[in-house]
């Protein structure tokens, strides 16, 4: 008997008003939640309630508008240092999402602290946003960039990876979990080794938001990014959380207002944490409405949907593997609520776009992981990605999509 | 024909499919099986227009007025639509093809592809053709 509690799908699926509707003359089946997440009501209430209700800039107005939409947005960054347990606020900075979370990394830290010789190890999985910037940072410095090589199963090679580092390494970069596969990465396990070295770790968690149980304290990692709309937030936000001291450390990246104390033309002195990595007038509006995503989460229980999630993706890879000529990248066994497949003989375009005439979204092509592709030795897949609004029902549309397609392409 | 009475005809034919999605893009799919197949040796990365996910293959040739199209995809979908660029372009006088208006994947249902979906090449693939179009009128108006 389980010991979490049960969701009332049906109940759910009333919050997000988006998920009613009909595409094709078919009901909305909604597969697509790696790429982003649907958003409920509360979210979208809380956005306007914003504009309607107290809209000002914050930190610097002494009015009571301005008080107001401070604090509201200092409330989501409280609220996101408890969901991943931080020590402190002044580790949470707000960013524009994950992909611009590892820019700064990237620049702030990645410029300043390594050099020629110098090391940075990500892997085979990793999404562009967690390639890219480092590269940039490698060409600015001279350092080399070596990748963690992935395995059949879709999971990282471990013991290769115990084999790249050494003490040229200074930082590794990884995911908490694939965009692509779904494997969840033994980021404990890479962070302990990675420390031994002597390097500082970075985590991608765009996957893990809606999904895992994050604690950064516990796993010991320097820097943990996470992305508001992948898990029921608003576009346009995110954070980053790094150790107090490695941040004190990083030279700004961005100048303007807000990150300063002082300014003269002679010399300007900067802010205190968190607010000397946010310049300018930051996006109040989606990060006031970003706590409501994280208080949605903690009001279900990240277990209880973890646990619902788990059965979708028992349940798709079960029917989705009993199809002919279907191969499923990422058998792996721990994963998030991601699978994704290859049908002998049929372009995933094309499978993608006949299950949109039934009204299905799913993601085809490389899905921003053009390396993962190559070492597959395919052009794409087919990404089917669940949250918690998905039925069974929902997947048996998608088989019965599928087993249509197939026999039309015989 | 015309090129407008070409589209006006193919129109008509997806008008039996009645809007239905589904049926529309099996239907594609199967004209698609019908376009002669270009030569691998000509499939070259000169003549590949490339979209993000769909790549389309492209050559033209002039005979007197007429330019004809030789055109392959990787993707089903998008080959069927090439085909019916192709039914439409063929024969056609270069003049001709830069001034056509192209209407019917609007009236097809199918406007999505020469939107601005980078994963598709066939939006690129008008472009092509109608710059073939161009290059042969200028070659003829220098001869």
């Amino acid at each position: 008997m389980s010991l979490t509690a049960t969701l009332d799908i049906a109940k759910i699926r009333e919050q997000f008003p988006v998920l009613n509707q009909q595409v094709n003359g078919h009901d909305l089946v909604y597969f697509d939640n790696a790429a982003t997440s649907q958003k409920p009501r509360v979210v979208i209430n809380a956005l306007t309630g914003y504009y309607e209700g107290y809209n000002a800039n914050i930190h610097r107005g002494i009015h009571t508008l301005a008080e107001r939409a401070t604090r509201a947005y200092e409330d989501t960054r409280l609220a996101l240092k408890e969901f991943i347990n931080a020590a402190s606020t002044e580790e949470i900075i707000f960013t524009r999402g994950v992909t611009e979370s590892i820019n700064l990394v990237a620049q702030s830290y990645g410029r300043t602290f390594l050099g020629k010789g110098d090391e940075i190890i990500v892997s085979g999985l990793e999404h562009h946003s967690n390639i890219v910037p480092w590269q940039l940072t490698c060409g600015a410095t001279g350092a080399q960039l070596k990748v963690i090589p992935v395995l059949e199963s879709g999971e990282l090679d471990i013991d290769a990876f115990k084999r790249l580092l050494s003490s040229k390494t200074k930082l590794v970069a990884v995911n908490h979990a694939s965009n692509s596969l779904g494997i969840i990465n033994p980021i404990q396990e890479i962070i302990a080794l990675a420390h031994g070295a002597g390097a500082v770790v970075l985590i991608d968690g765009a996957q893990a938001g809606a999904h895992l149980a994050i604690d950064v304290q516990a796993l010991d990692c320097d820097f943990y990014c996470l992305s508001s709309h992948k898990m029921y937030g608003p576009t346009g936000t995110g954070i980053l959380y790094g150790k107090k001291q490695l941040l004190e450390a990083m030279p700004p990246y961005h100048g303007g207002g807000e990150m300063i104390k002082e300014v003269t033309f002679e010399k300007t002195t900067y802010n205190d944490l968190p607010y000397k990595f946010e310049a300018g007038t930051p996006n109040i509006a989606d990060v006031v409405a970003y706590k409501y995503a994280v208080d949605f989460i903690n009001g279900l229980g990240r277990e209880t949907i973890a646990s619902h999630e788990h059965e979708l993706l028992t349940y798709a890879t079960q029917r989705i593997s009993a199809l002919k000529g279907v191969k499923i990248y990422g058998t792996g066994p721990a994963k998030v609520s991601v699978v994704s497949f290859t049908v002998n003989g049929i372009h995933p375009f094309d499978i993608g776009q006949m299950l949109d005439a039934r009204g299905i979204a799913v993601r085809t092509g490389h899905h921003c992981t053009q390396p993962l592709m190559d070492r597959f030795q395919i052009e794409g897949t087919v990404r089917a990605s669940f949250a918690v609004y998905n039925t069974k029902k929902e997947i048996d549309q998608l088989i019965e999509g599928l087993e249509r397609i197939i026999n039309f392409m015989k | 024909m015309t090129i407008n009475q070409l589209q006006d005809e193919i129109i008509s034919e997806f008008s039996l499919l009645d809007g239905d999605m589904e049926m529309t893009v099996f239907y594609i799919m199967e004209l698609g099986q019908n376009l002669a197949p270009m030569k691998e040796e000509t499939k070259t990365e000169d003549n590949i227009v490339k979209g993000c996910q769909s790549k389309v293959w492209l050559t033209a040739d002039l005979t007197g007025n007429a330019i004809h199209f030789h055109a392959d995809s990787n993707t089903a979908i998008t080959k069927g639509l090439v085909s019916l660029l192709v039914r439409i372009f063929n024969g056609q006088s270069p003049e001709a093809i830069l001034n056509a208006d192209l209407y019917f994947m609007q009236k097809i249902g199918m406007e999505r592809f020469i939107g601005t979906q980078r994963s598709n090449g066939f939006a690129a693939m008008i472009r092509q053709m109608k710059l073939y179009a161009l290059a042969y009128k200028t070659k003829m108006a220098v001869e």
